[in-house]
């Protein structure tokens, strides 16, 4: 069997300045090429979770393993240069940078990262029809025709683009926190079946966040906050 | 990453060039400054070049180079001309140019001496004085004009003008009833020798004739101009003489004899010395000057340091994204710390395009309307150290919103905050 994507145990976070505790995982499992759903309220520590697994935050104790590799014993760069190797993120809103154009913001991830550069292609050229071609297939193609700057887009459209800067240089997960939260419902299925089928193409693992159950019936996989955090409130 | 760093910053633009401008005008001051300082002491010094030793009447040093020189100040005594004579024939002395002030016309020095005066006198890195129209005084009322006498009066040669008593603006002792003729003008010098009269050492005392209390002749008593040539006019003193030497080993000896002279109690001085006392009597403004720039440098780059710091919390977005895609902490504080750097290099580029320019334009005025003559010229060693301090300084104050950067992005995870 392969490697689980994910392998949490008894891990523990507490915010620095709150000094109580926020998240106690005694276990958490993700199957690569799974797509799950993480539900919760809001304020569960959904996002803080995600910082975990990014490797942005570091847990207290316990063990936390993203592609078999404990996050905890790598260096501050290499959880920096391991973030942008496997995984991709969307998050609620305001993913773009207003300054680059649309396929440069796509391309951002590969100027971090060698691995996911040389999977999207191995020259410049083929990078730039990577990124095309994941735009065209999240129905972007007309604003890419356009040049349009990144704020010109509608909320839906910048969301896609964000999801085609997750997908590109296929990472192995793919963290999307809430990028549907600003939509409304049709875009809302719209967008998830883009990403779904995106996923399949380029075999990532996907890991949704929300407080929106009403998408949990899209998901084989539901994860619910509070059944795997044990800390009593 | 460079890429990025140049969109971010384009993004951001109108504040980055009022840094740039508010760091390149502080440049502008601290060496424009720097520069006006040395054109001062080299214009200074260029107006004694070839001088070896200054002599007056027993005083302050100083006081007689600013008056035989600069035309600044009076004398207070004047020395005889047996004196001049006994060293002017010494034989360690190879010329003597005898200066005699104390007269003046609307406002201009008017300056008594000798044919030795043309043919000695130097200034600069040695130049000759020349003539752009005429030539030197041969007569008793003949004078010769400054370039900047000739501008400002409006002088031409030939033109026939008054010269009064005394120094001040207006006199009212005019010797109107003796005119003097304009026979040569100078050439621009960039000295204060643009700025005098020179008439013979005989027509200073044709002047003076029957003025020996000081006091103007009763009415029908004075002489007339033809009268005045039949008298004997020869000088009996002078204000203070030049010396030029065979060689400049006997300057001190000559010096102290000078300065123990048993006849008339005399001084004698180096013009290179005299200066340097000059310029540390001016050293406390200069340092002022210096430091109040200092302050308008710090200004701009604390105005930087605000810019980079308000500018954090409306780029803490763009650092989650780039945190998402890989940019660790060190790398966003690096970003912004190059960001100091690159401002602060930019505004010194500007900053002395911007002197430069100025230079370029100011030079002829300064040197026509105040006699400064500034040398354009690359940034010098010194220049070079304060331009390296003022970069050390950009870095220092990038640092501070640096950490904080880094400090931010280490504990805001990934939450995106607007
Ligand atoms: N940077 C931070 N510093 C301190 N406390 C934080 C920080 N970010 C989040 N928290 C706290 O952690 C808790 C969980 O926040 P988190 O953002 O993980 O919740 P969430 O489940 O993602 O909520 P939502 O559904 O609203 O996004 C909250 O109580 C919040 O106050
Ligand atoms: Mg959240």
């Amino acid at each position: 069997m392969a490697e689980a994507i994910l392998d949490l145990k008894n891990v523990c976070f507490s915010w620095k300045n709150s000094g109580r505790e926020l998240l106690n995982l005694p276990e958490l499992l993700v199957e690569q090429h799974e797509h799950v759903f993480l539900r919760g309220p809001s304020g569960s520590g959904k996002s803080t979770l995600l910082a975990l697994v990014g490797g942005i935050l570091v847990s207290d104790s316990g063990t936390l393993k993203v592609l078999g590799k404990e996050i905890k014993n790598l260096s501050s760069s290499s959880r920096d240069s391991f973030r942008v190797d496997h995984i991709g993120f969307i998050f609620q809103l305001f993913n773009l940078l207003p300054y680059l154009s649309i396929e440069e913001n796509v391309m951002l991830p590969l100027s971090f990262s060698k691995s996911r550069a040389e999977r999207a292609g191995k020259t410049k050229l083929e990078q730039i029809n990577e990124a095309h071609r994941l735009l065209i297939a999240l129905e972007l193609e007309e604003p890419l025709a356009e040049k349009s700057t990144v704020v010109e887009l509608s909320v839906g459209q910048q969301q896609r683009v964000a999801a085609a800067r997750a997908l590109i240089g296929n990472p192995e997960l793919v963290i999307a926190d809430e990028p549907t939260s600003a939509l409304d419902s049709d875009l809302r299925h719209s967008f998830l079946e883009l990403l779904f089928s995106e996923c399949k193409k380029s075999g990532s693992t996907l890991l949704f966040v929300s407080h929106d159950s009403s998408l949990s019936e899209l998901f084989k996989k539901v994860i619910s906050m509070n059944e795997i955090n044990i800390v009593n409130k | 990453m460079l890429n990025l760093f140049i969109r971010s910053l384009w993004n951001r633009r109108s504040t980055a060039v009022l840094t740039i401008f508010s760091i390149s005008i502080s440049v502008t001051l601290l060496i424009g400054v720097e520069n006006i300082r040395k054109g001062v002491r080299t214009s200074f010094s260029s107006a004694v070049s070839g001088t070896d030793i200054i002599v007056g009447a027993r005083g302050g040093s100083l006081q007689l180079l600013l008056y035989s020189i600069f035309r600044i100040g009076n004398a207070t005594n004047n020395l005889s001309w047996e004196s001049y004579n006994e060293f002017h024939n010494d034989k360690r002395v190879k010329w003597t140019i005898p200066i005699s002030l104390g007269d003046s016309h609307r406002g201009f020095r008017v300056l008594g001496t000798n044919q030795e005066y043309f043919k000695h006198f130097r200034y600069g890195s040695k130049n000759k004085l020349e003539f752009s129209r005429g030539q030197s005084f041969s007569k008793v009322f003949d004078v010769v004009i400054g370039s900047e006498v000739a501008i400002k009066l409006n002088y031409r040669l030939n033109e026939k003008i008054i010269i009064a008593h005394g120094t001040g603006r207006k006199s009212f002792l005019k010797h109107d009833d003796r005119p003097f003729k304009v026979v040569g003008i100078l050439k621009p010098t960039g000295t204060p020798v643009d700025q005098s009269l020179h008439v013979s050492l005989e027509g200073i005392t044709a002047m003076h004739i029957d003025w020996e209390s000081g006091a103007p002749p009763m009415e029908g008593e004075s002489l007339s101009s033809a009268d005045i040539l039949k008298l004997d006019l020869k000088p009996e003193e002078i204000t203070s003489f030049l010396i030029g030497l065979k060689s400049k080993i006997h300057a001190f000896s000559l010096q102290r004899q000078i300065n123990s002279f048993k006849e008339e109690p005399l001084s004698a001085i180096m013009p290179g010395v005299a200066l340097q006392e000059l310029w540390n009597l001016l050293r406390t403004a200069e340092v002022g000057l210096r430091i109040i720039t200092w302050f308008v440098l710090f200004a701009g780059l604390l105005g930087m340091m605000t810019s980079l710091l308000s500018g954090l919390n409306e780029r803490r977005r763009e650092m989650a994204i780039l945190r998402s895609v890989g940019a660790g902490p060190g790398t966003i504080s690096f970003l912004l710390i190059f960001e100091a750097i690159f401002l602060t290099l930019v505004g010194i580029l500007f900053g002395l395009l911007f002197l430069y320019i100025t230079l370029f334009v100011s030079q002829p005025l300064l040197e026509a309307y105040f006699g400064l003559f500034i040398p354009i010229q690359p940034p010098s060693v010194k220049d070079l150290i304060i331009l390296g301090v003022i970069i050390l300084n950009g870095m220092l104050m990038g640092l501070i919103p640096a950490l904080r950067a880094y400090r931010q992005s280490l504990s805001d995870g990934m939450t995106i905050r607007l």
